[in-house]
């Protein structure tokens, strides 16, 4: 079973998000790192880079395959977490401090789902 | 087992050479290394024990049973090895005068056109020597048509979601935009999602049919029509052609360019054997953007001749032109009703064990299917936590080479399935044995089978560490 923060908001495609003063933080959630398995690598976007909801802003390889992460937001890349780079297996180890980037500016946002919504989505996959 | 460079002994020669009886040239000593390469010192029976050794641990399909799915490993008839060994083959160089080697000049000639026969199309490159490099030079064609049309906006290849990986790198490659499109509940390209996906951007679309959960796509010519309609052109993979050469062509699906793989359909060697080939078929009005020189029947014999527009060579001389032997002598011995054949027994085959491994391993697609099919470990995993890796490295323990696995991405723990027609019914039986036992294992100890295989030379190399911390160059203890 895999851990679903209360907190936090999350997509349908198993990122999860925090808001702080208009700052979206984003990451993988604990079902995602778990189905993906070992990350090697983390193809980090740059501080800058615009995203938009629903379009995939970055991947991430596992041994096992290469899955895209989808924003649940448009907006700006303020910060990336840079220490992924060399350590992907960070994600692995603690899903929710490994954030991948914060994005401000944000003018629009997908639906996000709660932590009773996420966990049905997870359900229904596994 | 060692590496040459821990076998090495201070000393130890390989081949005595004679003394040079010429003058020896002074090389300029800004050409010359500071310090000496670090080359192994090895006799050549250590050499011949190294190889022989790395060679016991090896598999390929004269050791077992091979379902690698999607690779097509059937086996490779000695018949061609003898054709490829001719000394008229062997023993010639590609800068000859033409008219010395009409002999190799007419194996391409003929090659091309019996491929270009099977696939329904009018020309074949033989120059590309694998498959995606095949997607490559059949991209270029499209962009040169569209370009010299003067239709530069067409920027976007579409790609379905259970593509080959080499499909989307292949265009982004060549500079294209990948689009892809979701599969639908069948498994098959959705239709919808492709009309709502063309339009003016529209290059082209890659598909590979049947599809890689083994399954024909139904709605193949509508597919092509909604790609033509928007201006767009249609790339055949020809990576599952084993199950339907000889019945149905992709040039009458609609396809308008393709690459077939010499060493999965048409018997060539494969994997570590290699080279591989993959020649690229087209239809008339794409075949001056041809790589060339193409070879064509003269007045005087053989020649060759450079398409008009062509997009320029793909590779040096002709191709792995042995390999072209091989798969010529192939389709010679087999003629026409023998490959309708080899097909037919290919999806026969995967039939068979398919409906004999349904009843308890879990097929979501398919039934009947093409010539591979996709296991779904999943409700495996989830009652006994034995995944389809687990499954894969304990098939190792009974001399079999597991199939494709965590391919294609729609199926999440996948075990890709190709037989090929050339296991005989026996040995088939022996692998539904083999899959019974493991299923049972499963059940009966689950968890130890995370330790599988238990009698192979290598277990699990951790796969991880390695694609984190890869070391590709030997460590001579600090030295450069």
């Amino acid at each position: 079973m895999s851990t679903i923060p209360e907190n936090l908001r999350y997509t349908a495609s198993h990122e999860w998000v925090s808001e702080e003063d208009g700052i979206f933080t984003i990451g993988l959630t604990d079902f995602a790192q778990n189905s993906l398995g070992d990350l090697v690598f983390v193809n980090l976007p740059q501080v800058g880079d615009e995203v938009v909801a629903g379009e995939s802003f970055s991947d991430v390889e596992s041994v096992k395959a290469v899955s895209d992460i989808f924003s649940p937001v448009s907006g700006t890349i303020i910060e990336v977490n840079e220490e992924l780079a060399d350590a992907p297996e960070l994600i692995n180890e603690d899903p929710y401090g490994a954030w991948l980037v914060r994005v401000g500016g944000v003018t629009e946002s997908e639906d996000l789902l709660g932590a009773e919504a996420y966990a049905e989505v997870c359900e229904s996959e596994e | 087992m060692k590496l040459l460079f821990e076998r090495s002994t201070a000393g130890h020669r390989h081949t005595i050479m004679p003394e040079l009886d010429v003058a020896v040239p002074e090389l300029p000593s800004s050409l010359r290394r500071a310090t000496r390469p670090h080359l192994p010192e090895i006799s050549e029976i250590e050499l011949g024990r190294h190889y022989t050794e790395l060679a016991k641990q090896t598999h390929g399909v004269n050791d077992g049973f091979y379902p690698l799915g999607s690779c097509t490993m059937k086996y490779n008839p000695r018949v061609n090895e003898a054709a490829a060994a001719l000394p008229g083959f062997t023993d010639i160089h590609p800068l000859q005068p033409v008219s010395t080697i009409q002999g190799a000049l007419g194996v391409l000639a003929e090659a091309a056109d019996l491929l270009a026969e099977i696939c329904g199309m009018d020309a074949v490159t033989l120059q590309p020597a694998a498959g995606a490099h095949g997607e490559y030079t059949g991209l270029l064609l499209i962009r040169a048509y569209h370009l010299d049309r003067g239709d530069t906006g067409r920027t976007e290849i579409i790609v379905p979601d259970s593509a080959h990986g080499t499909n989307p790198a292949s265009a982004a490659m060549t500079g294209f935009t990948v689009v892809s499109v979701p599969s639908n509940a069948e498994g098959g390209v959705d239709l919808g999602a492709l009309r709502a996906a063309v339009g003016e951007n529209t290059a082209g679309l890659m598909l590979t049919n049947p599809n890689t959960l083994g399954l024909f796509d139904p709605n193949i010519l509508e597919i092509t029509r909604i790609v033509h309609e928007a201006g767009g052109l249609c790339y055949y993979d020809g990576a599952n052609l084993n199950a339907v050469m000889g019945h149905v062509r992709p040039g009458d699906m609609g396809f308008d360019c393709m690459h077939v793989n010499l060493h999965k359909t048409f018997s060539t060697p494969h994997g570590g054997g290699g080279p591989g080939s993959g020649p690229v078929g087209c239809k008339d009005f794409l075949a001056a953007y041809m790589p060339g020189p193409l070879v064509r029947r003269g007045a005087g014999g053989y020649e060759f001749f450079a398409p008009e527009k062509s997009v320029g060579r793909v590779r040096s001389f002709h191709g792995n032109f042995l390999v072209v032997v091989r798969a010529l002598a192939y389709m010679v011995m087999l003629g026409s009703e023998g490959l309708a054949e080899a097909s037919a027994h290919a999806v026969l085959n995967a039939n068979y064990l398919l409906k004999r491994l349904c009843g308890q391993w879990s097929i979501p697609f398919g039934e009947p299917c093409m010539h591979e099919f996709v296991i779904d470990v999943a409700p495996l995993k989830a009652k006994t936590s034995v995944s389809a890796m687990d499954v894969a490295k304990r098939m190792l323990d009974f001399g079999i080479h597991p199939p494709t696995m965590y391919f294609p991405l729609i199926v999440h723990e996948a075990l890709m399935v190709e037989p090929t027609e050339t296991e005989s019914r026996e040995e088939l039986d022996t692998f539904v044995d083999i899959m019974d036992a493991i299923y049972r294992e499963a059940l009966e100890t689950g968890e130890e089978l995370h330790g599988a295989p238990f009698g192979c030379a290598i277990g699990r190399p951790d796969e991880v560490a390695a694609a984190r911390n890869p070391r590709v160059r030997y460590d001579f203890g600090g030295e450069r």
